[in-house]
């Protein structure tokens, strides 16, 4: 029996849930059209919103002081980096775990899943006398790895939960038709498996890119992220609001859009398939 | 069939990621335990000897600790009581019939991809900001003092930076847990004349209870090592120096990295008490 919605309840539905959302993406938005305006606009009071003199010095500006394309490119390295580096050790391993499982599968899943929960902090002196002695510390090869690393759990769990709804009647089906073992592989896993391979890089690729505890401590000059060099902006001399603006714009705007696209795969991937 | 030959291969398969994953957490790890039960000043002759339980026993009765205990509660339990209240009430908003669903979900979910040092800088400045900022012309507006939020109000700032980033988190999961729900059990209450509380809090709500555990335990982990939000804010002034940021200051700014190290055991203790809550509920969902 389909629920009957008056138009009246329907439209108090959507005039509170717009007034919210609006509420919760103000920030946002803010900062968007502040990065479009001159200093002086973005601290006039009262407050300009849309009546002002658009512009786009600012983007200008914040690419020629501070080199912004070079954080950008860290952060891409970084996290497409970490992203494909942990998927290439991560698929084989998920693999086996869903189609050959052992006694030992579970124990295995939930120890890695324990790493996750480990402290940063706790860890940090080790990490960052390794990285020293390693010579790694400030590069951008040092960072990929440990993103690697802390996001490799994350990773392993959602190509589980994914190959795990890969049924396994399809794969006798194939066998008794007389498919070898590399043509299984080939048109019959992997199809199946490319959209959960995609999801999970998709939404690794939005943690690593914004992760900022391991960004802030192992990098100074040369192989800060987009995470460093907004930090940077906190020092006071760099309190130029339409620039901060601007800068935050453009280090936000492409995982926004990423995200978006990733909502359901995010739930699956961050309660490690607890909730779907 | 699992031959013996698959599974040997399976092993090698698994291989590379449980031996990066055990490095990851057993060297650091013994370093740390390592170094805790040191007197390991870098900076000032280095490595100086034992001094067995030490460590452990200043870093508890340092002036900073109990105050830093306290800051974290504080900022973990606001931030949970907010996430998931109105994360509850968002999600039964969001999950009514209206126009334009889709745009309303993206609008919330948004602040959740903002990279913390962005969000704690646009709150810092544009809005929390004593002179410009966009609270203080809307105090000033009404004719009122502005408020200095990071220093005089910095506690609830901080909660309410951190929970607009989480918010979307909670309302995602609860959200996708209340579409599960059966409605026709609602709407069969809804004819017998139970009014909407009730309904609510017999049957939406203990069809939310684990999704509602879940969010509880995986934030309260995450938000026991927040970090950025302090670091770009207040840095730890004004009564926010949680137990991680006290940390972090033990062992990178006064590198006192035996005392650091010790404060990390029982950061790690702390988290792992939370884990094991978590894993018992993702364990149990693995067998189904």
């Amino acid at each position: 029996m389909a629920r009957a919605v008056t138009t009246r309840r329907k439209t108090i539905n959507t005039v509170a849930a717009w007034a919210i959302g609006l509420l919760i993406f103000f920030p946002i938005l803010w900062t968007i059209l502040t990065s479009f305006k001159t200093e002086a606009q973005a601290i006039n009071d009262p407050p300009l919103f849309l009546f002002f003199d658009w512009t786009l010095e600012n983007y200008a500006v914040v690419q020629e002081r501070s080199d912004y394309m070079r954080f950008l490119w860290n952060s891409v390295i970084i996290a497409g980096g970490s992203t494909i580096l942990g998927l290439i050790i991560a698929v084989p391993a998920a693999w086996s775990m869903a189609f050959v499982p052992s006694k030992r599968t579970k124990d295995i899943l939930m120890w890695m899943l324990s790493t996750k929960m480990l402290p940063a902090v706790g860890v940090l002196y080790p990490i960052y006398l390794l990285f020293i002695e390693l010579g790694l510390l400030d590069t951008r090869i040092g960072l990929t790895i440990v993103l690697m690393l802390i996001n490799l759990p994350i990773i392993v769990w959602m190509l589980y939960t994914y190959f795990k709804e890969i049924p396994g009647e399809i794969l006798e089906a194939a066998r008794m038709d007389g498919a070898t073992l590399k043509e299984e592989i080939l048109y019959i896993l992997t199809p199946m498996a490319i959209p959960g391979i995609a999801s999970t890089l998709l939404l690794n690729v939005i943690l690593a890119w914004n992760e900022a505890f391991w960004t802030l401590n192992l990098t100074a000059a040369k192989a800060a992220p987009l995470t460093a060099f907004i930090a940077s902006y906190s020092s006071p001399e760099g309190l130029f609001y339409a620039k901060l603006s601007a800068a935050s714009t453009m280090a936000i705007a492409p995982i926004l859009i990423l995200g978006w696209f990733s909502q359901k795969q995010l739930v699956r991937g961050l309660t490690f398939g607890a909730v779907k | 069939m699992a031959t013996q030959h698959s599974r040997s291969a399976a092993r090698i398969m698994m291989a590379p990621a449980v031996i990066l994953l055990l490095g990851w957490m057993l060297i650091p790890l013994t370093m740390t335990l390592v170094f805790s039960f040191k007197r390991y000043l870098p900076l000032r002759g280095g490595d100086l000897g034992w001094i067995g339980f030490d460590n452990y026993v200043r870093f508890v009765s340092s002036s900073a600790f109990w105050p830093s205990v306290q800051t974290t509660l504080i900022i973990v339990g606001g931030v949970l009581v907010i996430t998931i209240v109105f994360g509850i009430l968002l999600s039964i908003l969001l999950d009514q019939p209206m126009w334009g669903q889709g745009v309303v979900r993206i609008l919330v979910i948004a602040p959740f991809f903002v990279m913390p040092t962005v969000s704690a800088l646009v709150w810092k400045n544009m809005f929390m900001d004593p002179v410009n900022g966009l609270f203080a012309h809307l105090w000033k507006a009404f004719g009122a003092q502005p408020i200095e939020w990071l220093s005089d109000a910095s506690l609830f700032s901080i909660i309410l930076i951190v929970s607009w980033q989480w918010l979307p988190f909670a309302t995602l999961i609860l959200l996708t847990a209340i579409q599960s729900l059966d409605s026709e059990q609602l709407e069969a209450a809804e004819m017998d004349g139970a009014p909407p509380l009730s309904r609510f809090a017999y049957i939406t709500l203990p069809h939310l209870s684990r999704a509602i555990t879940i969010v509880l335990l995986i934030q309260t982990i995450f938000l026991l090592a927040i970090f950025a939000e302090i670091f770009v804010t207040t840095s730890g002034a004004f009564g926010t120096r949680t137990l991680t940021y006290l940390i972090y200051q033990r062992v990178l700014e006064s590198q006192n990295v035996g005392l650091g190290s010790a404060g990390g055991v029982y950061a790690i203790i702390l988290a792992n008490i939370v884990a094991i809550f978590l894993m018992r509920i993702v364990g149990k969902n693995l067998d189904t």
